[in-house]
């Protein structure tokens, strides 16, 4: 049986490899996912704090009903990013960010 | 048509004729010209209506301006026409005047530019003057009044091609500004310590004035500054000789009736007021009498045969000014401006048909013999110089004498200034008569003048007979009733003041007769005289300097401290501080999302932290 460490412990690497994708890679697209995984992370913890929480010796499910808002919010978030990223290739035949400079000094 | 409805015809036509003419009948000549003379002719009808049928009530045209200032009170400013004896009597000189100008002008301006401007401008100007005549509150005075100086300030600079002309009209506009001032700052005065801005109701007992002379002579005596601008007073005289850029016509009908007149009205409708306080009555009569003396000596300083008359009208300003301040009664400052009106205008159309027959030329010592060139207008000359210079029997005489009288039995040092000012009045008329229509030709022009056309001449010949009897008995009861206020000899003086007065007269004739026999040129050449006192000089300097140097004072703190540090300085640090700052746009977004993250954890660091 894992333990809430555990849990916190694949949540928080899930979040450091996220933010990494996102720092550091050159691609739109992965950096995308990568956002996507690091709010991923977020809920992982989330529900695992609401599996081990307990209040009252009862189990709170407040916070898996708000992980599926949070997936659901996060899928129109997708469909929204995407089609930037399609009309901006579109626009610029380019998605590497090093390219989209021009509100540069 | 009932009365009110005439009253409100007679005034507002020449504003209508005025609108036609910019409006429409711009490119016809006759047209204008006729329908500015047509508008005075209305005028003149309604105003003898008015006068014979002795009209007296107040017509409310409309509440202006009504405000609530609470619920019991509201403060209105009517317009309405004031209807009495004095705005009668005065209608009837405007009126009177204005046609027989508009008539002379129709030789006078024949040949001249800007045609229908001059006439919708004359048109303009009587309509303002009949406003001030009727009006019957403070404000809508003061509204005419700023209007007879827009209509004097486009008359004036008519020829405004010309420096000296445009000059003129811009100094007379902006030295009437000074006194408006005080006029306003009077209007609002008075309306503040009694509530209440109409003529009818002008009490020096009501409201906060009750018991209070001093604030009672703070009140007249801003008003009057009014008066020191519009009529001419000394110190804000200069603008009147310079007024004589304009057309000539047009200085006639300034001098005459249409605006400088208004003044000497003005305190005549202030009357209870002025004669309630007196202390600002003694301020008006020395003003009034330092005017009448000193415009009196710079009249025989100058050259220009229209500037000799224009100092002779401030001058003779200064008479009913004093008169006005004796507080004898508002009757005694118009008789004289009646009178006046009268011979002015006679002087004034006189010179033009002079000047007209000089071919433009105004230097007197240029002119001379011009008695058998242009009788008829050296007739009509006479009778005004004569009125003018107080020949006994002649209109000046009754109403100069009668100030005089008074100024006798109130105030002798007034009495004795404007005895001196009356000895200088025929003296400086009698040297212009000399030289310009006695001796021998000075010039080709004046051997070859010849007399002016039938349409210039008429008005004079017709304007010479009220300024002969317009101070006889009858004509006095006719148009000063006893309503007007009284004009009844200063009580018992002794026989030798009428002696003073005639040999005042035969004096001054006298010694102008000898001295100027036909000379070639001035021999009493005094600069003092001639350079007007130095006044004007004075304020070209005080304007140059003073005011010029305050100016660049300003302009200097406007530049620099102002536009350069607040403004600009302002601007400066932001564009110096947005410069700092857009090193940070690195164009890297990965770059943006690590300040953002960075951000967010130095946010949450301080907030767990810092209390």
């Amino acid at each position: 049986m894992p333990t809430l460490a555990n849990y916190l412990l694949a949540s928080g690497i899930l979040f450091a490899i996220g933010l990494g994708g996102v720092m550091l890679r050159r691609s739109i697209i992965v950096i995308f996912m990568s956002l996507e995984m690091m709010l991923s992370a977020a809920n992982l913890s989330l529900v695992a704090f609401s599996r081990y929480g307990l209040v009252n010796g009862h189990q709170n499910f407040n916070a898996q009903i708000l992980v599926f808002f949070i997936i659901t919010v996060a899928a129109a978030e997708v469909a929204v990013g995407l089609a930037i990223i399609v009309s901006l290739y579109r626009a610029r035949q380019t998605t590497h960010v090093e390219d989209l400079d021009t509100l540069k000094f | 048509m009932n009365i009110s409805m005439i009253a409100w015809i007679t005034l507002l036509v020449p504003l209508i004729a005025a609108a036609l003419i910019v409006l429409v009948t711009r490119t016809s000549k006759p047209l204008a010209s006729g329908l500015a003379i047509l508008s005075a002719l209305v005028a003149f009808v309604g105003a003898w209506t008015l006068f014979i049928a002795k009209t007296h009530g107040d017509f409310l045209g409309f509440n202006w301006i009504n405000v609530a200032i609470d619920l019991d009170h509201h403060f209105t400013i009517p317009l309405g026409l004031l209807i009495d004896p004095l705005s009668r009597t005065m209608l009837v000189i405007v009126a009177t005047i204005a046609p027989l100008v508009f008539i002379y002008s129709l030789g006078y301006m024949k040949e001249e530019e800007g045609y229908w401007r001059y006439f919708a401008g004359l048109a303009l100007f009587l309509f303002s003057m009949l406003g001030i005549v009727l009006a019957d509150n403070l404000v809508m005075m003061f509204i005419f009044w700023e209007l007879v100086g827009v209509s004097s300030y486009i008359l004036i600079g008519h020829y405004f091609r010309k420096n000296s002309a445009a000059d003129a009209a811009k100094q007379a506009f902006l030295v009437n500004r000074i006194g408006d001032f005080g006029f306003m700052l009077g209007i609002l005065f008075i309306w503040l310590a009694t509530g209440d801005i109409s003529f009818a109701s002008l009490n020096p007992e009501a409201g906060a004035l009750q018991g209070q002379p001093v604030m009672l002579a703070i009140g007249v005596v801003l008003i009057f500054c009014g008066t020191v601008g519009k009529s001419a007073q000394f110190p804000l005289h200069v603008w009147l000789p310079n007024s004589m850029e304009g057309p000539t016509p047009v200085s006639s009908l300034l001098h005459a009736a249409t605006m400088v007149a208004a003044g000497v009205y003005l305190l005549a409708r202030i009357f209870p007021l002025l004669a309630a306080s007196p202390q600002a009555s003694e301020i008006v009569l020395w003003i009034g009498a330092i005017t009448a003396l000193g415009a009196g000596f710079l009249a025989i300083g100058q050259d220009d045969i229209k500037g000799i008359l224009a100092y002779s009208t401030i001058s003779q300003l200064g008479y009913m000014v004093a008169g006005a301040g004796l507080a004898v009664s508002a009757a005694l400052p118009m008789f004289h401006l009646f009178t006046h009106a009268f011979f002015k205008c006679l002087l004034f159309l006189s010179a033009g048909s002079v000047i007209l027959g000089m071919h433009h030329e105004q230097d007197i010592w240029k002119m001379g013999g011009l008695k058998n060139k242009m009788p008829l207008t050296f007739l009509a000359y006479l009778a005004g110089m004569l009125a003018l210079s107080g020949c006994p029997g002649l209109s000046g005489s009754f109403s100069k004498d009668l100030i005089m009288a008074h100024a006798w039995a109130d105030h002798r040092a007034i009495f004795w200034v404007l005895v001196v000012g009356a000895a200088l009045t025929p003296f400086y008329m009698a040297r212009q008569a000399s030289v310009v229509f006695l001796g021998s030709p000075r010039s080709d022009h004046a051997k070859h003048a010849h007399e002016s056309p039938m349409v210039m001449v008429l008005p004079l010949l017709l304007l010479a007979i009220p300024s002969i009897a317009a101070g006889w008995g009858f004509v006095k009861n006719i148009f000063f009733p006893e309503a007007l206020g009284s004009l009844e000899e200063a009580g018992h003086l002794p026989w030798f003041v009428e002696w003073i007065f005639i040999s005042a007269f035969v004096v001054g004739i006298a010694l102008a007769f000898a001295i100027y026999r036909n000379p070639a040129k001035d021999p009493l050449r005094i600069p003092l005289l001639a350079n007007r006192f130095y006044i004007d000089a004075f304020y070209d300097w005080a304007v140059a300097t003073i005011q010029g140097g305050f100016a660049r004072l300003c302009s200097f703190i406007d530049r620099w401290f102002i536009n350069g540090i607040l403004v600009q300085g302002s601007a400066t640090a932001i564009w110096f501080l947005g410069f700092c700052l857009r090193f940070l746009q690195v164009g890297n977004i990965q770059a943006y999302a690590f300040f953002f993250g960075a951000g967010v954890i130095a946010l949450i660091y301080v907030l767990l932290t810092v209390h």
